[in-house]
């Protein structure tokens, strides 16, 4: 299989928030402001590629029936880790994402993707899905995090971007913002998703229709 | 054969059933609903201002413009002279103060037009009424701006006042009552609306009025108005008062705030309430409910966007639950 479409896929195909809908919580809750969006972004990419390569390296001593604890195991394991390491080198990235770096343990993107895929691939496959699902969940919340800072406060990574007299909505900070931007953006991204198909079924079309012209004049 | 009969036969015309339409139309409706409310807003502009006029258009043409626009992108029929978005516009801006400065009731109305009714899917497949949905999106955004209203004795501009309700929660029912004199000139003034508020909810005689003219066309079912305002009134003297059972005030109650705008006018909407007679005194007793129970108990001094807005989203549940049996069958 092609690791870069293996990468690929979890971007704009199958997009963790976007187009398959998991742990919206976190992009409801840590996506006020770009910071933190691409903190827990960052976060959950270290922690989906390292839970998809060590899921892949034991699934063949895991019994089936005792998979989900083991797995959620092993990613507790990995964020525990990883808030060590913020603790120490990152406080503040710690200091804003509090709670929800726990949470991560239960975000249901890492444990879909141990159960679909690196359940059932290789190591080098299974980097590549979860850093693909890892930069896919990145890209998503810092786009809404991105909309939600521009639109509410006017600022962007903490710095003023729109003129000082803005008086943004309040509301897109609070949790019915973030609710309005996920539900509008997957509205959007389904849009695209329906063009994209149109578009390759349009081609195949053509594509069937040319294979026919030659077929007949060969006849 | 005649020349009679001829014609006559000329004039058959073959065609599927129904035969016989009433010539009620949505453009129709919706014109009538705009203009029943004309009385209303125009003695908001009266009592308010200039500055009433100014938010009022801007609601308006902001929503008639949201909705030609998407109409377009989507390339489907372009259904801005039906007045629907002009309804929502002009009750929008009846659920603000006049004195918002302009950006707001342009976001207001675009989330109204734009989020609530045509992401849904347009006219008729909205689950929330689009205007409400707009206010309470403007209030969790500019809470302060929001909630400043102008005085209306005064003719200064910039000052403001509570309303009646805003004074009954934080400051008492007495210090209401010296507000206004005695309690006979409360009554007068908030039946009148002399008093300060949003922008359509001042006058009840005026909402009133022009809700009643619904009720005789047949547009809007008198059961709604009648079951909300009366749950409020029943529940507000049962549980309002400081002085145990039944003493609470429930003539202040039914009149103030924006329950007499939002029965008559919002908890009517017929895409956003129940289909049968039965499900819409649900509904409204629900919404009356729920109205007190924020009134009295609630952060907010006024509850009944809320209210209705928390109905509309168990709608289709009142509508499974009351569905009438088919004719002759046993439920």
């Amino acid at each position: 299989m092609n690791y870069w479409e293996i990468f690929k896929k979890g971007i704009f195909e199958m997009n963790p928030i976007f187009r398959l809908a998991l742990s919206l919580c976190p992009a409801l809750a840590v996506t006020s402001n770009v910071f933190n969006a691409l903190g827990m972004g960052f976060v959950v990419m270290f922690v989906i590629t390292a839970n998809n390569i060590v899921v892949s390296l034991v699934r063949d001593y895991v019994n089936p029936k005792v998979r989900v604890p083991v797995f959620i195991t092993i990613i507790a394991t990995i964020v525990t880790l990883t808030q060590l390491i913020l603790e120490g080198y990152f406080p503040e990235v710690n200091k804003e994402l509090g709670l929800y770096l726990e949470l991560v343990v239960v975000f249901a993107i890492i444990l879909a993707r141990a159960e679909v895929f690196a359940m059932k691939n290789t190591v080098v496959p299974s980097f590549f899905d979860g850093l693909g699902m890892g930069v896919g969940f990145a890209v998503a919340m810092v786009f809404i995090g991105a909309v939600r800072e521009l639109l509410g406060p006017g600022t962007f990574l903490g710095y003023q971007v729109l003129p000082a007299s803005y008086d943004g909505p309040l509301i897109m900070i609070l949790a019915p913002g973030a609710f309005l931007v996920i539900g509008l953006m997957i509205g959007m991204f389904n849009v695209i998703g329906e063009h994209q198909a149109k578009q390759a079924e349009l081609k195949r079309r053509a594509a069937t229709a040319a294979g026919l012209v030659v077929q007949r004049s060969e006849a | 054969m005649s020349a009679e009969a001829k014609m006559e036969i000329g004039q058959l015309t073959v065609s599927a059933s129904p035969h016989i339409r009433c010539d009620e139309s949505i453009s129709k409706i919706m014109w009538t609903v705009n203009a029943t409310l004309a009385p209303a807003a125009l003695f908001s502009v009266y009592r308010f201002g200039v500055k009433a006029l100014v938010t009022m258009i801007i609601c308006i043409v902001a929503a008639v413009v949201t909705e030609y626009l998407i109409q377009k992108w989507q390339n489907k029929p372009v259904t801005v002279s039906d007045g629907s978005a002009f309804l929502t516009g002009l009750l929008l801006a009846m659920n603000i103060p006049s004195t918002v400065p302009w950006y707001m009731p342009l976001f207001g109305s675009v989330v109204a037009i734009a989020v609530a009714k045509h992401t849904m899917g347009g006219l008729g497949y909205n689950i929330f009424n689009p205007a409400l949905v707009g206010r309470a999106v403007l209030l969790a955004s500019w809470p302060v701006a929001m909630t400043t209203w102008p005085e209306m004795a005064s003719k200064v501009d910039g000052v403001t006042s509570a309303t009646p309700l805003g004074i009954l929660k934080l400051q008492g029912y007495e210090k209401l009552v010296s507000v206004f004199g005695d309690k006979m000139e409360m009554y007068k003034s908030l039946f009148i609306g002399t008093r300060s508020g949003s922008m359509g909810e001042t006058s009840a005689l005026l909402l009133i009025l022009g809700g009643a003219y619904l009720i005789y066309r047949g547009y809007i079912n008198w059961r709604v108005p009648v079951f909300m305002i009366g749950t409020v009134g029943v529940l507000t003297w049962a549980l309002g008062g400081h002085a145990g059972l039944f003493s609470g005030d429930p003539i202040l109650n039914m009149l103030s705030g924006g329950l007499i705008l939002g029965a008559f006018y919002m908890a009517t909407d017929m895409v956003t309430i129940p289909i049968t007679n039965n499900g819409q005194i649900v509904f409204a007793i629900g919404a009356g409910c729920l109205t007190v129970l924020i009134r009295l108990l609630g952060g907010y001094p006024e509850g009944v966007c809320y209210a209705i807005l928390l109905m509309n989203s168990v709608t289709p549940l009142i509508d499974r639950w009351l569905k009438p049996a088919k004719f002759g069958a046993r439920r």
